[in-house]
């Protein structure tokens, strides 16, 4: 974990103190709704169909088994026993009051949480590869930069009102798991050819309404200028980016406006006047905050253990899940342990209190005391001895986390949609339901492999649906729930956006469409071969046409007995939890 | 009544704004400490080059160096923030004190809430002049919200990292 010092909780408390200032206000009237909104944006808060809903920060998804039981609490004393994480690593409570929010963020002051920056137009929580100092195809660990960016963007006088929303992520490996391309600034550490580490920066990526692939703008940024160049190109954006239309106030929208290299042009302009300059990162404090994470006390172990060899022999279930939720580890007899927050019946990334405590008992038992946040929606233990991986995994089944479809069909990145969200034009949770269940039989999963399906309930894409092998978006026709299906987008090193295959489709439709789409992948591929990779070979045409070929039973109306109880608007709740893990 | 190095002082300049009909070459600045809009200094240049008692304000989609030759000139310069949430403002203070070296008042104008403040005195900003219907005095305590800040702005040219001894690992 990171340590906080005495100058991080100073700064933690004067904003929960500030915060509750601003709610009394608020509460008293001092304060008009639009003057208080974006106060309370800037700490999380926002207003949803039910109620508020408190998104908090982990910053690049690390967080420690009392932060973690911390959440536990918090959904259990404010909000209806459970929360929600993101694909941007944070955690979400749904049914929050205003008044409690002050309080709560008190509470999470007391094991070095928050919510600054959660929301709003200011530079949000930066993001992280969630195996960032485990991985074995790691250059440089990002996790010390990424604190170093975290204090540098916190309460940052010049940016806390930009045109938009802005977003980093970092990432440290051979393999992109940030999705970096996708975000407002992606910053990839490397080294160059005399092994001196810096940064690749793209700038002006992002989904929602025009979803673009970032672009290069610098191939090697030393890592001391990261700061001054990173504020250099924020500048940039907030002098000149687009401040008339919100859809177009994107920092991507004045990449593509002024072509990168007018764009570059101005920001190494800007730059001339603060680099070397006292933003300039010392070694001295580059080796602080490394410091500051500690490094776990790894045992010397052999790699392989003989108990889990022969229980993966014996023991399918096991044997699926050694096989999809454990990844490997830099250091030998370890492994890093993906707990699944996709069992079918549950909305995916949700977590009840129970679940959020036996995570926390987990990693202290099993993994330094340490979690991580993906954004796929998942948690990991990421220093587990393979000599314990049984264990692990008997704990875990018990709490509805062993759940072996990591990177499988059932594996979904979605969003909160109608259930919850004023914006969303469609269900999403209802929908990755009735998809889990037309798909849970995990022999099929498991023969699928890997793919990715993502679900956004609108056009802002907070589920991703661009980048999702199989991607799709709720649209609103008359009322009802529709959706747009699109496939071929990734994440990762080759990072695109997914075409859309043709005319929308009823919500009940909707698992219909995603098995033929499997069908024609299943006919077609060759061995070993992903979905994604065989839509590329063959393009897109032979799964419009399969799809489209005969009509799907279930047009228009959402019939079927088991979703005529979910009107619109009704509140996906925790009536829908299975409690029996 | 503006706010001012901190504490709350009577204000004796007047802000112009155009109205409806007025273009920047022809309206009639008034005698008397006037802050006035950048395009009519520069439409007006020749005649209010010669007062002592001129400020001029930049709105948020203008640019500081516009003003870099006439620095000297103003006794105060001002920055409106059309809305509050517009942050274009705090760049040009940053821009007017830390690349021009502008040491006169600096004072934002326009919808400016308390709730701003602190970002916008670091920034650059000396004097506010909080909206009309907001109380001053809850105003001012909007400036000392924090006591201490991460990184580097105008008013503290260096980031903490280099300001204190931090904690490191245990
Ligand atoms: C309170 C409910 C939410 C609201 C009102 C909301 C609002 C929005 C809006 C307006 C956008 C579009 C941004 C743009 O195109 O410029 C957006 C994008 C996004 N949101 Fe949300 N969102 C919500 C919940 C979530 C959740 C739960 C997640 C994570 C699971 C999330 C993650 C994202 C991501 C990753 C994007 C795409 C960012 C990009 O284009 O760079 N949001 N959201
Ligand atoms: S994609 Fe739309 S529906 Fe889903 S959370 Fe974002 S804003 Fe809401």
């Amino acid at each position: 974990m990171y340590r906080y010092d005495q100058f991080d909780h100073q700064i933690t408390a004067e904003r929960v103190a500030q915060f509750r200032d601003q709610v009394r206000r608020r509460l008293s009237g001092e304060l008009k709704e639009d003057e208080f909104r974006i106060l309370r944006l800037q700490n999380g808060l926002y207003m949803q169909i039910h109620a508020y809903m408190l998104r908090v920060a982990v910053p690049y998804g690390l967080i420690s088994a009392a932060q973690m039981r911390m959440f536990a609490s918090i959904a259990r004393k404010y909000d209806r026993g459970y929360g929600h994480f993101t694909t941007r690593q944070n955690i979400q409570f749904n049914w929050f009051k205003l008044q409690d929010a002050p309080e709560a963020l008190a509470d999470l002051a007391t094991v070095e949480m928050h919510a600054n920056q959660t929301s709003g137009n200011c530079i949000r929580n930066i993001t992280c590869d969630e195996f960032a100092g485990v991985a074995r195809d790691e250059i440089v660990d990002p996790r010390p930069y990424a604190e170093i960016l975290r204090q540098w963007s916190t309460f940052h006088p010049e940016f806390g009102y930009l045109p938009r929303k802005f977003k980093f992520a970092i990432s440290g490996a051979e393999h992109d798991r940030a999705a970096i391309a996708v975000h407002d600034i992606g910053l990839s550490v490397v080294k160059n050819a005399q092994g001196e580490v810096g940064f690749r920066v793209l700038v002006g990526g992002g989904l929602g309404r025009t979803p673009i692939v970032g672009t290069e703008i610098c191939d090697f940024v030393p890592w001391q200028h990261a700061i001054t160049y990173l504020e250099s190109i924020v500048r940039v954006y907030n002098e000149h980016g687009r401040r008339d239309n919100i859809y177009k106030a994107r920092i991507k929208i004045l990449v593509k406006a002024l072509g990168i290299e007018e764009f570059k042009r101005q920001v190494e302009a800007d730059w001339q006047f603060t680099k070397n300059g006292p933003c300039t990162i010392t070694e001295a404090e580059l080796n602080r905050v490394s410091a500051c994470f500690t490094v776990p006390a790894y045992e010397q172990l052999p790699e392989g253990d003989s108990a889990v060899e022969a229980l993966q022999r014996d023991n399918k279930a096991f044997a699926n899940w050694l096989q999809r939720n454990i990844k490997p580890h830099k250091v030998p007899g370890y492994a890093a342990v993906v707990l699944s927050l996709k069992k079918t019946g549950i909305a995916p990334g949700d977590a009840t209190a129970e679940q959020m405590d036996a995570a926390a008992e987990l990693a202290d038992r099993f993994s330094f005391g340490e979690l991580r946040i993906t954004h796929m929606q998942n948690l990991v233990l990421a220093d587990v001895r393979q000599s314990d991986l049984v264990a692990l995994w008997k704990a875990a089944d018990a709490m509805g986390m062993a759940t072996p479809n990591i990177g499988l069909l059932n594996d979904v990145i979605c969003c909160p949609g109608s259930d919850f969200c004023t914006l969303a034009n469609a269900r999403s949770i209802s929908l990755a339901k009735a998809i889990a269940e037309r798909f849970d039989n995990i022999d099929f999963q498991h023969d699928i492999g890997d793919i990715e399906l993502n679900i956004s309930g609108c056009i802002n894409a907070c589920g991703h649906h661009h980048i999702g092998h199989i991607g799709i978006l709720g649209v609103d026709k008359d009322g009802e729930d529709w959706y747009q299906v699109s496939i071929g987008g990734s994440q990762g090193n080759s990072a695109g956006v997914g075409k859309v295959i043709g005319s929308s489709f009823a919500f009940s439709q909707m698992p219909e469409v995603v098995a033929r789409l499997l069908e024609v992948y299943v006919r077609e591929r060759h061995a070993d071969e992903r979905f994604i990779d065989t839509v590329r070979r063959i393009g897109h045409g032979p799964f419009k046409e399969y799809v489209y070929a005969t009509p799907i039973a279930g047009d228009a109306k959402l019939d079927g007995a088991e979703y005529a109880s979910l009107e619109k608007g009704t509140p996906y709740d925790m009536p829908y939890y299975s409690r029996r893990f | 009544m503006i706010i001012k190095n901190k504490s709350v002082v009577d204000d004796d300049w007047s802000v112009l704004r155009l109205n409806e009909g007025d273009t920047t070459e022809s309206v009639a600045v008034p005698s008397g400490k006037i802050i006035v809009p950048l395009k009519v200094w520069q439409a007006q240049r020749d005649k209010l080059s010669q007062r002592a008692d001129l400020g001029v304000w930049l709105n948020s989609d203008e640019r500081a160096e516009d003003l870099q030759d006439d620095l000297a000139k103003f006794a105060v310069i001002a920055v409106n923030f059309p809305k509050f949430a517009d942050g274009r403002g705090y760049s040009i203070a940053y821009h007017l004190r830390t690349r021009l070296g502008y040491r006169g008042e600096l004072r934002a104008i326009g919808d400016v809430l308390r709730d701003q403040l602190f970002y916008m005195q670091r920034a650059g900003f000396d004097a506010f002049a909080p909206r009309a219907d907001k109380d001053i005095h809850e105003a001012l305590k909007g400036l000392s919200d924090f006591s201490l800040s991460y990184q580097a702005s105008s008013d503290e040219g260096q980031p903490l990292f280099r300001r204190v001894q931090r904690g490191g690992a245990a």
